[in-house]
């Protein structure tokens, strides 16, 4: 029965299901170095990741700041580390599936039956969580009743402006997408833009093009304000919102974006059946693998005796759970230790003449 | 005490500890000896206060460590430094007397800091 099923939705989803040895949760540095060490030892590996770009919490919290503590790198940015373990990933043929969230992790037989919010499903031996502090998603309103007008006339991203032409849209925040946002939908909308304080976080460019549209009176601008409550039952009707005197102002709106940054929440991991002590998962020191068998975790998010949250024992733990996988990948061979410098195996891997 | 300055004599190091109190969200109060030098939001995680989840370890780069500080103390801490205020505009409701508690040494000085613990961090 259960072969059926796997036989059908294979069927179903041909152009989606992928058979690799090890399926990598997280792009950030730990999870690039991971299927590096993978791809060196000779199994396949894709790569998960909920942004929309490389990097995790390096290129997302922190591009521009400097990392000191990466081994025989003295100084580099966030944005260059990132940079450069994709450079090292080069001789390697990676998929990446971005702007995808591994919703689902099942056992089928001996393999892992793994699915994403986009329908992409994996079949693997090895699952290697290396999800930071989990994935990112977009920090919403204080304000519980959004929720339910949440992605039909509350947004915290834009995918297809042509539907505040000609309406009322409420934008919060203040950083660069509350500002371009604030300018563009003001070309075809009223818009109305609500900060928490006076001073924006924008490039100075947009800050000043926001003021000066709002002389103009395209832009009518709130700061010192935020939201207090949403009015409207069917349809977003109007938007409370408060000042530091507690003086409350209602706007009507058809449409409210909100754009506070993002935030990490664990998501789906949690209901994956793992031992989880205060969103990190539990882990061996051996093979870096949690209470399932042929799954990891390594990174940020596992957690034994010891643990340092730093990005160098992220690529420690990723080079030993990824000589776990080849077990399970690889049941009939056995691993061979071999140094990068001296193996010709590993150098044809690399695509480097050997001596 | 000049020893605990001065890492020759570490078996003369003194830690100098300083009450702090969280108010968690369901006002209960916590009161909780930080060593000299931690960060309150330090204090907090090592001490397993609920309510504060600091995800990004203490680089200002995530305002989930976000703490309301009672208005006698406000004045009294540390200044705002550049790049503080602006990772509060992304913190679940921020206030006046909102703060990163990453962002707060804890000294002699802060001795009795009362902190309120908001009710989310995002």
């Amino acid at each position: 029965m259960n072969l059926m099923v796997l036989l059908l939705t294979f069927h179903q989803n041909k152009d989606k299901m992928n058979k690799i040895d090890a399926l990598i949760i997280g792009a950030g540095p730990t999870g690039l170095f991971t299927a590096h060490q993978l791809k060196l030892i000779g199994l396949t590996c894709e790569i998960v990741d909920n942004l929309d770009k490389i990097g995790g919490q390096c290129i997302e919290l922190y591009p521009d700041k400097p990392i000191y503590d990466i081994p025989a790198v003295p100084e580099c940015t966030g944005e260059e580390l990132t940079n450069n373990l994709i450079n090292q990933l080069k001789p390697f043929d990676i998929k990446f599936h971005l702007s995808e969230r591994v919703d689902e992790v099942k056992k089928e037989n001996e393999n892992w039956v793994v699915k994403t919010n986009n329908g992409t499903i994996f079949l693997t031996p090895n699952v290697i969580i290396a999800g930071g502090v989990g994935s990112f998603e977009p920090r919403k309103f204080p304000v519980k009743e959004c929720e339910k007008f949440e992605n039909k006339s509350i947004f915290y991203s834009v995918k297809d402006k042509k539907i505040f032409e000609g309406k009322t849209v409420a934008i919060f925040g203040g950083g660069d997408s509350a500002l371009d946002w604030a300018v563009e939908l003001s070309k075809n909308s009223k818009v109305n833009l609500i900060h928490r304080r006076e001073d924006f976080r924008g490039a100075q460019a947009t800050v000043d093009k926001v003021h000066e549209l709002t002389k103009e009176g395209k832009i009518n601008l709130f700061t010192k304000y935020q939201m207090t409550s949403i009015k409207g039952e069917a349809q977003l009707e109007s938007i409370d919102i408060k000042n530091e005197d507690n003086e409350i102002k209602n706007i009507k709106t058809d449409y409210a974006l909100g754009f506070f940054g993002l935030i990490m929440q664990l998501g789906p991991i949690a209901n994956w059946g793992l031992n989880i002590d205060k969103k990190t998962i539990e882990v061996d020191t051996e093979k870096f693998e949690t209470n399932q068998k042929g799954i990891y975790a390594v990174g940020d998010i596992c957690n034994y005796p010891g643990k340092l949250k730093l990005i160098l024992s992220g690529f420690h733990e990723g080079a030993l759970a990824a000589r776990a996988c080849f077990k399970l990948a690889r049941p009939n061979e056995k691993y061979r230790f071999e140094f990068t410098t001296s193996s010709k195996t590993i150098k044809d891997r690399l695509g480097v003449k050997g001596d | 005490m000049f020893s605990h300055t001065c890492p020759i004599f570490l078996h003369n190091y003194i830690i100098i500890m300083t009450k702090i109190t969280y108010i968690t969200h369901d006002n209960k109060n916590h009161t909780i000896d930080v060593q000299n030098g931690l960060s309150v939001m330090e204090g907090a995680v090592q001490n397993d206060i609920p309510g504060i989840d600091a995800d990004c370890g203490g680089g200002m780069a995530c305002a989930t460590c976000h703490v309301y500080v009672k208005d006698e103390w406000f004045d009294k801490i540390p200044a705002k430094e550049d790049g503080e205020e602006d990772m509060l505009d992304m913190a679940f409701e921020p206030k006046k007397n909102s703060r990163l508690s990453c962002q707060i040494i804890v000294s002699d000085e802060l001795d009795g800091l009362t902190v309120n613990i908001p009710s989310k961090q995002g």
